[in-house]
């Protein structure tokens, strides 16, 4: 890594937990932010007792889910039960530019962090709470997590097919949304700030993101009264739209059709099956009408060729196609693995594994990971000496009276 | 609260994306930034994606437009023609900022790329949203939402075992890109402010969907294990526990929690109890309980004994008490459920956009999030095709009505 990161400088106190807070100081680590992460041993980061747990073995320091979402940070740990350790927290608070956190609202101000407090440490403090709901509001205080409040945000909803219960995303999606905005959020606070040296408290609420990406749907209803329904995996304005099943166990591949054009070379790469003559099928008003038996005879012919045959096949005639990839197939996509996606590194625990890089490079400053998530208190000492100054004899003192817990 | 001079305010974008990049530019327009939306003379293709207001088909009418483009101004320029390059140049040499979502190569093959671009204009950062990025093997696939979504490891995961794996209704893909791209935008922003220093930032919209899909790529890394799609259960491993339920009007999402979490499970319980349900769920002690020790039948029996009670109750019902009892549990909510929702109408997330042109004002989803500084959000509405060529080419780059005529003749705006 030569000359200076896009972030350097830049640092960031970090007091969140589980996805949202986490993936978005993650990012800014990438980029050259000194981000230190605070922890308690009385309350630990749920996911380093989530799963998967490295060779199944449980351990705080063993969780891939924790690791994903924290590399590039320092760790340490403090008793926030106890008044030294509200007190060193304070204490780095003069040293941050940006506090973030994601505990329930009311949190920060049992400990006496609130941003009032944290302005009366330092004035021109940036403060970013990612909640699910917001701050202010009548359901603000409720608690909960990506995976469950994405049904209140209308996700779930509309990932189902017609005639079944919502599936649901599998995933916390509401989580995977908010970071983008943080992160923009802050760094134009600290644009803000050097110009006029004022702070800011930024509420980052996971409902109102997670709606902003449903601003066409919910246009449809406040405009034309119109309820947005879940349509399986298919397109208005496209047949065949969908994952198709090809040879092997459980290997899918997506196929869209939208122009005629596009119709002719899906024929032409399913070798001119006798059904795609039919009249019926040459225009795309006809497929929708025929979709549930167009969806039929597609697959009649996918089946024959596994996922990736299917995806060049349709590929090298111009029809849009790509397998429908597990976690396998992400390590092994040819295009993830020439944009270096994926960043061996080895965890002290969890042994060499993969970290993956942001969607994004930048030509001059581009995002690395050097260093694996920290192990439970691994840079205690390193914080409370180098970024703190504190002495020996005080760090011992501490030590004993357990504030570093 | 400053609603007028917003933070951004002192930059300048140009913003030449269609859908696989409007919301990037939507983005440093909510913070203030001055974004100005370059179509092609008669307007952007994705003019067309619906829904349209009132279900009218018209390049102005696109709600998809309105969503991700307001807060811009917009102009119309051929970048194809000799002219509009020069046009474009002479823009690019006083913004921060430009946006694009062309086919790799396409610039550098108008004579516009970032080379050309940082030399007219050093401190200038260029994003652009492609695909798969500026290079690689996939860099020509065709592609679409389901195909990014299925690439990106979000499908696999999601749907019914006996069926097709399921990919979100409303499109997901550009949304994570131009969002994930609008973050990239800024830290290279930041970069250029401490040393004066432009660059170039490449984005995947492939990358992004994998950016945004968890779990597999963990569940494969560490464990050499495949996360599957169960319907509404969730993959953990060992078990799957239930996630969305069934009720009376609807759908809920919750689950039965142990160990650590087990007083959330109890906490239901105790409802049920206290309308003298759930009989058979007494005694049982959620915290001691380890779901690395349970079988996935333990766990359906379990939930067995929820599904009846849960079907006496209406959603709002069990949100109630879901809320007064400190549950994590959710109502299954469709856009009119958003529309009436008490928080968000609390926290004023509604805006009303004045639209002259339709002579209505429409409720805007307004902001992902709240400063104490600054109103952060929708102020105005998206641009009419080429609404601002005067205000751009006459007011500020200073061409005369002649040179704008014979632009206008030669359809170069």
């Amino acid at each position: 890594m030569k000359g200076k990161q896009a972030l350097e400088g830049v640092n960031i106190l970090d007091f969140s937990w589980v996805i949202a807070g986490p993936a978005t100081t993650r990012y800014l680590a990438s980029h050259g932010a000194t981000v230190v992460k605070v922890e308690s041993k009385n309350k630990l980061d749920l996911f380093r007792a989530y799963i998967p747990m490295a060779s199944g073995i449980p351990g705080v320091n063993r969780c891939a889910t924790f690791d994903a979402y924290n590399n590039d940070k320092y760790g340490m740990t403090l008793d926030m039960s106890k008044t030294k350790g509200i007190e060193i927290a304070k204490r780095l608070v003069s040293w941050a530019d940006v506090v973030v956190e994601n505990f329930m609202p009311g949190t920060m101000e049992r400990w006496e962090l609130s941003y009032e407090d944290l302005r009366k440490i330092k004035p021109n403090i940036i403060m970013v709470s990612l909640s699910m709901q917001g701050e202010t509001g009548p359901r603000s205080k409720q608690a909960g997590f990506g995976t469950e409040l994405q049904s209140l945000v209308g996700f779930t909803n509309l990932i189902s097919w017609p005639d079944r219960i919502p599936a649901g995303t599998n995933n916390a999606y509401t989580d995977f949304v908010v970071p983008w905005y943080a992160i923009v959020a802050i760094i134009t606070a600290l644009d803000h700030r050097s110009r006029t040296g004022e702070g800011q408290y930024i509420d980052v609420c996971q409902l109102e993101g997670g709606a902003m990406f449903l601003s066409p749907a919910l246009f449809d209803y406040t405009v034309n009264g119109r309820i947005a329904a879940p349509s399986g995996n298919r397109s208005p304005n496209a047949a065949p739209h969908g994952a198709y099943r090809c040879r092997g166990e459980n290997r899918w591949c997506s196929i869209g059709v939208f122009t005629y054009q596009e119709w002719q070379s899906f024929v032409n790469a399913m070798g001119d099956p006798h059904w795609s003559k039919d009249p019926k099928f040459d225009t795309l008003l006809g497929r929708k009408q025929h979709e549930d038996e167009l969806d039929k005879l597609v697959e009649t012919e996918t089946i024959n060729f596994t996922a990736e045959e299917v995806m060049t096949k349709m590929q090298s005639l111009g029809v849009a196609a790509g397998i429908v990839a597990t976690g396998k197939d992400l390590h092994d996509d040819p295009q993830l693995k020439h944009r270096g996606h994926f960043k061996l590194l080895n965890h002290a625990e969890i042994g060499l594994h993969s970290y993956e890089l942001p969607s994004w490079r930048l030509s001059k400053t581009p995002a690395d990971i050097r260093m694996p998530s920290p192990l439970l208190g691994e840079h205690t000492h390193y914080v409370a000496s180098k970024i703190l100054g504190m002495s020996d004899e005080e760090f011992v003192e501490l030590l004993q009276a357990k504030v570093f817990e | 609260m400053n609603t007028q001079a917003l933070p951004l305010i002192h930059y300048r974008a140009l913003d030449l994306s269609d859908e696989k990049g409007f919301l990037c530019g939507r983005i440093l327009g909510d913070f203030g930034a001055e974004v100005i939306k370059i179509e092609k003379p008669g307007g952007d293709r994705s003019r067309n994606i619906g829904p349209f207001y009132h279900d009218i088909p018209d390049p102005e009418k696109s709600l998809y437009w309105f969503a991700y483009n307001a807060n811009k101004r917009g102009i119309t320029l051929n970048i194809e023609t000799k002219e509009g390059q020069e046009v474009f140049k002479r823009l690019a040499k006083d913004v921060d900022f430009i946006i694009e979502s062309f086919p790799p190569g396409y610039m550098a093959k108008l004579g516009l790329d970032y080379a050309v671009l940082s030399e007219l204009n050093p401190r200038i950062i260029m994003t652009s949203i492609t695909p798969f990025g500026q290079s690689g093997p996939y860099r020509d696939y065709k592609t679409c939402d389901l195909v990014y979504m299925s690439m990106g490891g979000s499908v696999y995961i999601a749907g019914d075992a006996d069926r097709a794996p399921l990919r979100l209704s409303i499109e997901q893909a550009y949304l994570q890109a131009g969002a994930q791209a609008a973050a990239a935008t800024m830290i290279a922003h930041h970069h250029r402010q401490t040393t004066g220093e432009g660059q170039y930032v490449d984005v995947s919209i492939e990358e992004s969907a994998a950016c945004s899909a968890h779990l597999s790529s963990f569940f494969w890394d560490i464990g050499k294990d495949i996360a599957k799609r169960q319907g509404s259960r969730v993959f953990r491993g060992k078990v799957s526990p239930r996630i969305i339920w069934h009720c009376k009007d609807g759908f809920f999402s919750w689950r039965i929690w142990v160990a650590g979490q087990g007083s959330k499970t109890k906490a239901m319980v105790e409802w049920m109890n206290s309308e003298g349900k759930g009989a058979d769920l007494q005694g049982i002690k959620w915290e001691e309980i380890d779901f690395g020790e349970i079988t996935q039948q333990q766990l359906e029996d379990w939930e067995e004994s929820f599904t009846d009670f849960f079907l006496i109750h209406t959603k709002a019902e069990i949100y109630e008490e879901a809320i007064k009892r400190g549950m994590i549990l959710f109502p299954v909510n469709n856009a009119k459920d958003l529309r009436e929702d008490e928080q968000l109408e609390a926290r004023g997330f509604w805006k009303k956009i004045d639209h002259p042109e339709l002579g209505t004002a429409l409720t805007y989803p307004g902001a992902a999030l709240k400063s104490s500084k600054f109103y952060y959000g929708v102020r105005h509405r998206a641009p009419l095709i080429g609404e601002h060529n005067g205000e751009v080419y006459s007011h500020e780059l200073g061409f005369s009505t002649e040179e704008l005529i014979m632009l206008k003749e030669g359809g170069v705006i």
